[in-house]
């Protein structure tokens, strides 16, 4: 025999035999929490966000069941499912807007860093400066684009001087690639801008306050496929300096954008992993169900 | 994950992905029409059938044309992700592998023209008879290959890679044994060396069935074992993951 047939063979023999080096434990980490389990590496080497057993009701309805998840540094992560399965409630959790519901109950472990966001100690408003929040449908201020960006350093005291507030709203802008169409008409209001250039100067107020992780809770539904490719590659941009967790109904967007994804179903999260692998061989039955549209 | 049997919500799609499979497992079995008829040729010194062999090419490499523009239609208009991808890809890479299969057997049938132009005196048998045995193994494995592509079968599949094993062993052999005959007797050498193409072309097809059968792995499994020096370590930890899988 050859030796690589001899190799086959040992390998083959070794596939029938059962190896005495290999413990119970799968090839896919599997995280247990209250007999629930998420498929693939829910931690990862540098997170900004993590997030332990957390747990939504909206009065006596559990809309989210358990979830742990490591949000990383600077990576873009897609969450991903279909409607109702909780994932913009969990995105919403990640920067408290849910405190604004009254029969919204979260229970659980959120950390931004080291400090835990749900503590009595936390200013919400700053929390929201440090995790600032892009919505489905642009929503500029009824002011002018200039104002539109300055307010959020306004009030946050974050410029002294108004050369300085016009710097900071001149980078805010360019960081949101839209300077260019804007420049001469800083004095209009916002709403007189497309939904794209709408989207992306409520991009450039997010910014403007120097947050660490943007949320984006379904950003590019309501727009056109050009002022989508547009906002993609902003958010490519964007991962240099922030951490971005994006929602979206499009799976052919969270393949182009991120780099991680997550699975949510019924309330549970189902699956995380690297997109590319989520995209070509997911572990779970429900997800391949989803992303290959059998699911019925 | 292996593949999921479901049905899509667009059942147009489920349509669309049964047609391509049908089509290439069509070519698959022409294909293999073909090497038999090749071998068929050379043993009875049929001109007329290696010339047939040499003609039906035509209708595997239009097939190829047509089953290459429908993967293409299918990724452009469908966006297949996962088990979806991974067969229109295993399909796509099947229908190339195919395709030389059908050029071997091309090969083939243009040496026996050689071989029995009618102006050299035909070869002695034992020149010829390592081809039998060879091109039987050869059908056999590409048999197998549609059969665990129908099927999804990975053990098959795995039976394939190392069938490829022994065709290379009896290649070697044959060769040997060819080599021993023409430097006894340098009048062999046309014959001989118009031998040592069939061989080659036998030995090849066996390689383009080894790569079908990694196609397969691929489809149903998601791993590529294709690497040849990775082939070891890949099937070694591909059955640590599938013992894993089997355990409770």
């Amino acid at each position: 025999m050859s030796t690589t047939t001899i190799e086959i063979k040992t390998a083959l023999d070794t596939m029938l035999k059962p190896n005495p080096h290999v413990g119970k434990q799968s090839s896919v980490e599997v995280t247990d929490y209250n007999n629930r389990q998420t498929v693939g590496k829910i931690t990862v080497d540098h997170p900004k966000m993590i997030c332990r057993g957390v747990n939504v009701y909206y009065g006596e309805k559990h809309a989210l069941k358990n979830v742990g998840i490591d949000i990383g540094a600077n990576e873009v992560i897609a969450f991903i499912g279909p409607s109702g399965c909780g994932k913009s409630t969990f995105l919403r959790c990640l920067n408290r807007m849910n405190d604004t519901i009254p029969v919204c109950r979260v229970v659980g472990q959120i950390k931004l860093d080291n400090d835990d966001i749900y503590d009595k100690s936390i200013d919400v408003v700053q929390l929201r400066a440090r995790v600032g929040m892009v919505f489905q449908k642009p929503n500029p201020f009824p002011k002018s684009i200039y104002e539109n960006v300055a307010y959020g350093p306004r009030i946050h005291g974050m410029v002294n001087t108004k050369p300085e507030l016009d710097d900071l709203v001149r980078a805010s802008l360019e960081r949101a690639g839209l300077i260019k169409e804007v420049e001469k008409r800083l004095e209009e209001p916002g709403t007189s801008l497309s939904g794209g250039q709408q989207q992306r100067l409520c991009i450039a107020r997010a910014i403007a306050v120097d947050p660490e992780v943007i949320l984006m809770d379904e950003p590019c539904s309501a727009l056109d496929p050009i002022a989508t490719a547009k906002i993609e590659e902003l958010i490519d941009e964007l991962r240099e300096k922030y951490t971005i967790v994006i929602v979206t109904h499009s799976m052919q967007q969270a393949a182009r954008v991120s780099q991680r994804t997550a699975y949510f179903h019924l309330g549970d999260l189902i699956e995380v992993g690297e997109t590319d692998q989520i995209f070509t061989n997911p572990k779970h039955k429900l997800t391949e169900d989803y992303i290959t549209g059998r699911f019925g | 994950m292996a593949i999921s049997h479901d049905a899509h919500t667009v059942k147009q799609f489920d349509l669309q992905l049964a047609n391509l499979r049908n089509l290439v497992l069509e070519m698959g079995g022409l294909v293999e029409d073909q090497i038999k008829r090749a071998i068929k040729a050379l043993d009875e010194e049929d001109m007329t059938a290696a010339r047939e062999v040499i003609a039906r090419d035509r209708l595997i490499n239009g097939m190829q044309v047509k089953i290459d523009e429908d993967c293409i239609s299918l990724i452009a208009l469908r966006q297949p992700v996962s088990s979806d991808l991974r067969t229109v890809m295993a399909l796509f890479n099947t229908v190339s592998e195919l395709e030389r299969i059908g050029d071997g057997t091309k090969k083939v049938a243009r040496m026996t023209i050689q071989i029995y132009d009618g102006v050299s005196s035909p070869p002695s048998a034992r020149l010829l008879r390592d081809v039998t045995p060879m091109a039987e193994l050869a059908a056999e494995m590409l048999h197998n290959g549609l059969d665990a592509l129908v099927r999804l079968d990975v053990e098959k599949a795995l039976h394939i890679i190392r069938s490829d094993d022994d065709l290379d062993q009896e290649f070697q052999s044959a060769l040997r044994r060819l080599i021993t005959y023409m430097m006894e007797d340098s009048r062999t050498i046309g014959h001989a060396i118009n031998v040592i193409f069939i061989i080659k072309a036998l030995e090849r097809i066996g390689d383009h069935c080894k790569n079908i059968a990694e196609h397969i792995v691929y489809l149903v499994e998601g791993k590529n074992i294709q690497q040849r020096r990775n082939l070891d370590m890949s099937l070694a930890t591909f059955a640590q993951e599938k013992q894993q899988e089997q355990e409770p």
